[in-house]
């Protein structure tokens, strides 16, 4: 039976961050929860450097829209990063401002609201609501580069409040239209024709002269609104903190329906929602504040194996359990699209609605794919990660079929898997018997067997489980 | 799965990248051709001429060959208004006929759901290449994704046949569905169960596969080669889609664009030689499509991003000549330096799906487009 201990931990590092090495798990469960969750909420390793990739692969400074490319960077640092959480967080929000670079035709400018969401993503909610506003991909995105005093575009006015806030049907279509003038002259410098690859960098101004000045009613308040006056009503809006609740409920506890469903559908578990929604409203939208009441909350603890994991996670997760992706070696181009060979292409959502999450990231090719991307990984035993796993079945002397397929499981999670599955699992290894350690020629006759049950593990359906 | 009466078939060769229009169907009388091509224009005596108008860059004479079959439709001066110039955007609006909203439904997944609604058959369409393209895609609806037939599968990397053969029986085992699981487990195993049976009826293709035609050794031959042998299967596959690329010849086009037209040009002589050496070919057309044509004028060493494009419609079936009409280079008519579409590309699509798939196009397109009568 796994150590209960490391099992949570296992948990909350899959969910805070992409999973963690065997050691890693068992010194922070030495360090205890507690002290975990704050490290990961308060993260004291220095963040990664940036000219690093830049040093090794000198395109990933201007990626213009060469594909793959342009996301190679943020891979490296989702792999390698050691303040998991913030990078987790980074992901979340991109989830939410959806924003891609299929029409923002620039990677920089996309990478960039990455990086805002790592230095904002865990404080004030408003404020990063105000950055988003100001955001240049963002204000090309949802065109409010052309919502103009004479002659409004709503793009950028209605997904905020759908999309970004509080959701469909808390707000009228004449809230959407007066929310869009107080945004109007919120736009992009300079507006330079593109480049022969891609374009020159945007950057935000206010244009006092575009900006509809004039008295506007949202959602009962009525004055001279502009932006940030539009944005603090939002926020009073106690729809605001359930749907930011019900996002974190989403990608950090268990698959809720697809958000354009959540006017209609109630929450999985409103209790959590009401939770989390009331520790945002508290906290003055902390999110810091509110994912630690999150992590530590039961229906977290307990909704183990309870989400899908998204591209994201199954290509991160793996290459971080298996380990030799800490330099950015070539082929990190190829590596950057994994996620979009599954489905998500990073950098790059389908929508602003974003990616549809749960069971919808799975179908006959992403689900091939998921399989041979992750069996090869793991097939392959000079990884240093797999080299790890080997020596502690090893030590741990596991003999018969059923210790073999216990121990493997043990540490590749700890992951449950259920009792037809496990006994498939024991089925396919029984096939050359019980496994010897004692010479070396055995450790590498047993290796290569424990390399094809890794690889039948990643292909079970429970291993889509995070 | 076989049927007894041939059901139309389409296969999809997009050049991905924006192939330049004007040096691969090159109006070569036209001066104003000689004034913007400076750099990279085909000299006339080196350009295959179709007729006193317009002629294949040198390094398409597979293609006329087709053409003078009476085989090839060719449709000038494709696209749609305000092209944005973006790779990203411009295929998106070419794989879900939205050209003003994001869409993320494709054409060919829609039109794939109308051919097979009860999903009967897990082959209705394939896709060649490491992802989906947008065009298949659409919630629910299962479309193969092969990256390389000759080892598609499920663990590949395993290559021990005997040993992957075990695995995947144990793949199989651990996919039954079984009660009391709930319903994403029961989803799990029905796309996990829908996968391992789609590889196991394509793996079947290659050793059911004949012919005498030698397709020459480059990436698009393996991909048509591979298409060709699911097509000669019999598998009921109704779509077939692939790539090349990429054709964004930003710089060094000359050497660029013959090379990849020599590929595509030689690859696509070999597909249809292969039809019809297993009489297979009278149920199939191929739509050779690019996201935008490039800029009328050159940039010194290759061209930029431009708008209106070329497409092609190959086959037996087809109506051979050429339709619409090259687009004015004159100054005066260009947009931002670009010709003007003057054929919308939802009109191409809507002419493959209701003349030749039998399909209603108007909800896959959106609308009501102008046809042209190259499938009769």
């Amino acid at each position: 039976m796994a150590n209960p201990d490391l099992a949570l931990m296992a948990h909350l590092m899959r969910r805070a961050g992409f999973g963690a090495p065997r050691a890693e798990l068992e010194a922070r469960a030495a360090k205890g929860y507690e002290a975990t969750v704050e490290d990961l909420l308060n993260p004291q390793e220095p963040p990664l450097d940036r000219n690093e990739m830049m040093r090794y692969h000198p395109w990933t400074w201007r990626p213009g829209t060469l594909p793959g490319m342009g996301a190679a960077e943020w891979l490296h640092d989702l792999i390698n990063t050691k303040r998991p959480l913030e990078e987790k967080m980074a992901l979340f929000w991109h989830q939410v401002f959806a924003t891609g670079v299929s029409k923002v035709d620039h990677y920089d400018d996309v990478m960039d609201m990455i990086v805002k969401f790592r230095e904002k993503g865990m404080g004030d909610y408003r404020e990063l609501l105000i950055e988003m506003a100001k955001d240049p991909a963002m204000i090309y995105w949802l065109d409010n580069c052309d919502n103009h005093a004479t002659a409004v575009n709503e793009n950028w006015g209605r997904e905020l409040l759908e999309l970004f806030s509080m959701g469909v049907g808390n707000y009228t279509e004449v809230d959407v239209r007066e929310c869009s003038r107080a945004f109007t002259g919120w736009t992009i410098i300079p507006k330079l024709p593109r480049g022969p690859i891609g374009r020159h960098d945007w950057f935000f101004e206010y244009r006092e002269a575009d900006h509809d000045d004039g008295e506007k009613t949202f959602l009962g308040v009525t004055g001279n609104l502009n932006g940030d006056d539009i944005i603090r009503i939002i926020c009073a809006q106690p729809a605001t903190s359930r749907f930011v609740a019900r996002h974190l409920y989403n990608f950090f506890v268990a698959d809720e329906a697809q958000v354009p469903a959540w006017s209609v559908t109630p929450p999985k578990d409103p209790e959590a929602v009401d939770l989390l929604a009331q520790t945002l409203v508290d906290s003055d939208y902390d999110m810091r504040s509110t994912l630690r009441v999150l992590f530590h909350a039961d229906f977290f603890k307990n909704a183990r194996f309870a989400r899908l994991k998204s591209p994201a996670e199954v290509v991160v997760g793996t290459l971080r359990f298996v380990g030799g992706a800490e330099f950015p070696a070539p082929g990190i181009g190829n590596l950057s699209r994994q996620p979009g060979y599954m489905g998500q292409d990073l950098l790059n959502p389908p929508s602003v609605e974003g990616w549809h999450t749960g069971t919808e990231w799975i179908n006959s090719g992403s689900l091939m794919q998921r399989v041979n991307f992750t069996a090869e990984l793991v097939g392959d035993v000079n990884r240093p990660g797999i080299q790890d796993l080997m020596d502690r079945l090893q030590a741990q002397g596991v003999r018969t079929p059923a210790e073999v397929v216990d121990g493997c499981l043990d540490l590749m999670g700890p992951l449950d898997v259920n009792e037809r599955s496990r006994e498939g699992l024991i089925g396919f290894t029984e096939d050359g018997g019980d496994f010897s350690w004692d010479s070396a020629d055995q450790v590498e006759a047993s290796a290569a067997r424990v390399s094809e049950l890794l690889q039948l593990i990643v292909a079970t359906r429970e291993y889509n489980f995070a | 799965m076989a049927s007894t009466h041939k059901d139309p078939v389409l296969v999809v060769l997009q050049l991905t990248g924006g192939n330049d229009y004007l040096n691969t169907v090159i109006p070569y009388t036209n001066p104003l051709y000689r004034d913007n091509r400076p750099a990279v224009g085909i000299p006339e005596d080196q350009v295959i001429p179709l007729d006193d108008h317009v002629g294949f860059h040198p390094a398409m004479g597979p293609m006329k060959t087709i053409y003078d079959r009476g085989d090839m439709a060719i449709i000038h001066g494709v696209g749609y208004p305000k092209s944005p110039r973006s790779h990203f955007r411009s295929m998106d609006i070419w794989h879900t006929c939205e050209p003003d909203t994001l869409g993320t439904e494709g054409w060919l997944g829609r039109a794939t759901r109308d051919i097979d609604p009860n999903k009967d058959n897990v082959l209705t369409t394939v896709s060649f290449g490491p992802a989906l393209f947008r065009a298949l895609a659409l919630p629910g609806v299962p479309v193969a994704c092969v990256d390389d037939l000759d080892n598609y599968g499920l663990l590949p990397g395993i290559s021990e046949q005997k040993q992957r053969a075990r695995i995947l029986e144990w793949f199989a085992h651990l996919y039954a569905p079984a009660v009391g699981t709930g319903p994403v487990m029961d989803y799990l195993s029905q796309t996990g169960l829908d996968t391992l049976e789609g590889a196991d009826i394509l793996k079947e293709a290659p050793k059911m596969y004949n012919s005498t035609v030698a397709y020459p050794d480059t990436p698009i031959a393996k991909k048509l080669k591979g298409m060709a042998q699911v097509h000669l299967a019999n598998f009921g596959t109704r779509i077939l889609y692939c790539d090349h690329g990429s054709f964004d010849s930003h710089s060094n086009q000359a050497g660029m664009h013959s090379k990849l037209w020599t590929d595509v040009s030689a690859a696509v002589d070999c597909f249809f030689d292969d039809l019809k050496e297993h009489d297979a070919g009278d149920n199939v057309i191929m739509l050779m499509f690019t996201e935008f044509g490039r800029r009328t004028h050159d940039n010194g060493s290759g061209t930029d991003h431009g708008a209106g494009g070329v497409a092609f419609v190959l086959g037996e079936p087809v109506v051979g000549g050429q339709y619409s009409e090259f687009p004015s280079m004159k100054a005066a008519d260009l947009e931002q330096g670009d010709v003007v579409p003057n054929h919308d590309f939802r009109g191409l699509y809507s002419t493959i799906l209701e003349d030749w798939m039998k399909l209603d196009a108007k909800p896959i397109v959106g609308g009501t487009f102008e046809k042209l009568a190259y499938l009769g």
